[in-house]
């Protein structure tokens, strides 16, 4: 890195160095940037497995791999995205990076803990590797019972011990982050002068810690029932299929929130910077928050609407998913209306953010369709379903990924990025995404079904376009990846402020010191207190011609 | 080493602020525990309510004098652990060290007790998935409930021995004198985990050993 650190005081990346000052740290930054460099890695591995299945689907014969292979495909790449991706992405990168900074703190609550719960991620995802180079899983990521306990001949339990070890990680991280969030304020940092991306954390991390332990529980019953063949869930041995699926959508229905409330926290941050505005409706946004993490746990029946839930239930089910659909919508309005009137400015974390919002929007209105009970009957396990929940899941929280990245980058690396570049890229992803998923919507409403690796002919022409857009899609997240290393070395020195943008992570050095800041914070201030009518200043954008 | 700044972590303020945390910490721990148990009981209830009569004929395999004895070994351990926190908080170094070793002691004889029980329904062929012989209706049924039984009874027991670590540690923690009525975080944390690993068992002992 820099060879002038000696000349200011040093930051937490140069104040140690070594392999061992990286694996033996207690410092949430050096933390966040080591899940950092792992969940890129998961990303790429469980991309990677995307883009065989794309070629795959090119044409309509099941002719690249065997449906065995297609099957093993994706249930890993599902694994992968899901636990080893999206669960940890924003909040055990960003989190951890940018909560404490956020809130005045020195550090987590548990620094100790902080590090272990990276630990035992690297340990799940060892045995998800074992499971990737043994001969894989072919169960989906789902472990429908009782094929996972009995037919499926492939690597099950290992599998989803995996999963249960990384549910720990999970846990631990929300654990310290509710802690964190209710003691380590800096003072006058009151409940309501918090920024929304600790709000979108902490109703996270809420999640976390209730939803994660029953699909501990769960996955140890499916486990035990396979290696030992006695009953729990398997209808021959006097089990109950369908309270299988009742356990595992009680977790993996809130996960869904927990994939896409800190996207949802980073646009707040993010729509208010380059509109250079309060956020509209404060205290609508932060109740939203924790109601869409309430509400998100009395809605996993929709899910098994066609599983043989009783008609009471899954009626019940469906109004109450058309409730989460207000607390959402509440927030998009309030990120539009907070544009309104702003000084928009289109920097690369704002061509993000207003990605996050229109595909969002559009995943989540889709989302209503499935919680329809008449028109899920059509729908379900469609193509219909992939296309609504990756715009939800890439759409929403990918996109929000990458828009945190690009904003907080210049404090994590002391770095600007190419802004020329990361617009394009932004552009690329933009354009890469709906070419790849839209075409998905129709093909799903005709009845192309997912999960198989042959499909009729007259799907091509749309499956051809999803295609081409993966590839697209593939190449923008390339350009991330590269030019950020680039930035690393040859970026141009940020100043602590580059955005000038409000909140206590601004206030402090880039990269900020090892204590992250020199004297502790005193607050006084609400949160967001732009002077409404000034642009973002020029010096930033000049900053950024390379 | 006696001085009470020596316990505080470079990023709290205070003490105040340091024991406030670890107490949070573990309730919200224990809310996670709550709900992993929580799937164990949800699937025992639903079982229960479809297949009452087995459960019933199953649970009259069970030894309910051996069950109640351990809800009493269990409590007056809870008694013990309750003691030595009081002890810690005025300075009763006795009163702390007792407390510790009866509740640690309990301990031990829950899991001998446990243990007992668990032979005995080895040696009826009681054990799922271990040569499993129901001669009555309804096997898969009558395995069912004992599936639930060793799992829930094992993942409490898992706890016991977890807790029994923590409580040896703090046992000899105590004894080199390193808690005073200023700094007795750990004491009482460690004691919150041995109260909720006791609330469990008093769920699990009337749904598997009483209700027939």
């Amino acid at each position: 890195m820099s060879v002038d650190g000696s000349e200011s005081e040093r930051d937490y990346l140069n104040v140690a160095y070594g392999v061992r000052s990286w694996l033996l740290t207690t410092d949430h930054k050096r933390i966040g940037l080591l899940y950092m460099v792992s969940l890129t890695l998961m990303f790429f591995v469980g991309g990677f497995m995307a883009v065989l299945m794309r070629l795959e689907l090119l044409t309509p014969q099941g002719d690249l791999v065997t449906s065995d292979t297609y099957n093993k495909l994706f249930t890993l790449h599902g694994v992968i995205m899901v636990w080893f991706f999206l669960i940890p992405s924003i909040p055990s990168v960003m989190g951890n990076f940018i909560l404490p900074l956020m809130i005045g703190a020195k550090d987590v609550a548990f620094p100790k803990l902080n590090l272990l719960s990276w630990y035992v991620y690297i340990v799940g995802a060892l045995f998800t590797f074992y499971v990737v180079v043994s001969g894989g899983v072919d169960t989906g990521w789902t472990f429908y019972t009782p094929f996972s306990t009995t037919a499926a001949n492939t690597h099950v339990v290992s599998t989803t011990l995996g999963i249960v070890i990384i549910g720990f990680s999970s846990i631990l991280t929300g654990l310290n982050f509710i802690v964190t969030v209710h003691k380590m304020r800096a003072p006058g940092l009151t409940w309501f002068r918090l920024p929304l991306f600790v709000w979108s954390l902490y109703a996270t991390s809420v999640i976390m810690v209730l939803a994660t332990p029953v699909l501990t529980i769960t996955l140890v019953l499916v486990a035990v029932e396979r290696a030992f063949h006695v009953g729990i869930f398997d209808p021959a041995l006097g089990g109950d299929p369908l309270l299988y699926q009742h356990f595992f959508w009680f977790y993996s229905h809130p996960a869904v929130y927990i994939m896409i409330l800190p996207g949802m926290g980073v646009v707040s941050e993010l729509i208010t910077c380059f509109s250079r505005k309060k956020i509209f409706g404060y205290n609508f946004v932060a109740f939203a928050t924790l109601g869409i993490a309430f509400f998100g746990f009395l809605v996993w029946g929709h899910h098994m609407f066609v599983s043989g839930e009783s008609i009471y239930a899954a009626m019940t089910f469906s109004f109450l998913s058309y409730l989460v659909a207000v607390p959402s919508a509440i927030k998009v309005f309030n990120w539009t209306a907070t544009l309104y009137k702003g000084s928009v400015s289109f920097e690369t974390p704002m061509l993000y953010a207003l990605g996050f919002i229109g595909l969002f929007t559009i995943g989540g209105l889709t989302g209503l369709f499935l919680a329809a009970l008449g028109l899920d009957v059509h729908v379900h396990d469609t193509y219909f379903v992939i296309a609504h929940f990756h715009y939800i899941m890439v759409g929403g929280m990918v996109m929000a990924y990458f828009g945190g990245l690009h904003y907080w980058w210049p404090k994590i690396s002391g770095r600007l990025y190419p802004e020329g570049w990361a617009k394009l890229a932004a552009l690329i992803i933009f354009i890469g995404f709906n070419l790849t998923f839209f075409p998905q919507f129709i093909l799903g409403y005709l009845g192309m079904p997912r999960r198989y690796h042959a499909y009729a002919e007259e799907f091509q022409v749309l499956n051809v376009m999803s295609t081409a857009g993966a590839s697209i899609l593939g190449v923008g997240y390339l350009l991330p990846f590269t030019y950020l290393f680039w930035s690393m070395r040859y970026g141009r020195k940020a100043s602590a402020n580059p955005w000038q943008a409000t909140g206590l992570e601004w206030t402090t050095p880039s990269p900020p010191p090892g204590h992250n800041f020199a004297v502790t914070p005193v607050v006084t201030e609400p949160p967001y207190n732009y002077p409404t009518t000034e642009a973002l200043p020029e010096p930033y954008r000049e900053a950024q011609v390379v | 080493m006696s001085e009470a700044r020596s316990y505080l972590e470079l990023h709290f303020r205070d003490l105040e602020q340091q024991r406030e945390t670890a107490e949070l910490g573990m309730w919200v721990f224990l809310m996670t525990e709550l709900l992993l148990f929580g799937g164990l009981f949800t699937a025992y209830t639903v079982y229960r309510s479809t297949y009452p009569q087995t459960f019933a004929l199953a649970s009259h395999e069970l030894s309910a004098p051996i069950g109640t004895i351990n809800t009493a070994v269990l409590l007056v351990s809870s008694f013990g652990v309750a003691l030595s926190v009081h002890g810690a908080q005025v300075n009763g170094r006795k009163r702390l060290l007792v407390g510790l070793a009866v509740a640690l002691l309990l301990g031990i004889v829950f899991l001998v007790l446990k243990g007992y029980e668990y032979h005995d329904h080895y040696v009826h062929h009681q054990v799922p998935g271990l040569d499993f012989a129901w001669t009555r209706p309804q096997p898969e049924q009558a395995q069912v409930f004992f599936f639930l039984y060793f799992l829930m009874t094992g993942v409490h027991a898992v706890h016991l021995i977890i807790g029994i670590a923590i409580v040896t540690v703090l046992w000899f923690q105590s004894y080199r004198r390193r808690y005073s009525p200023e700094y007795y975080t750990p004491v009482e944390v460690g004691g919150l985990y041995w109260h909720f690993v006791d609330v469990i068992w008093i769920f699990l002992y009337p749904l598997l050993y009483l209700i027939r």
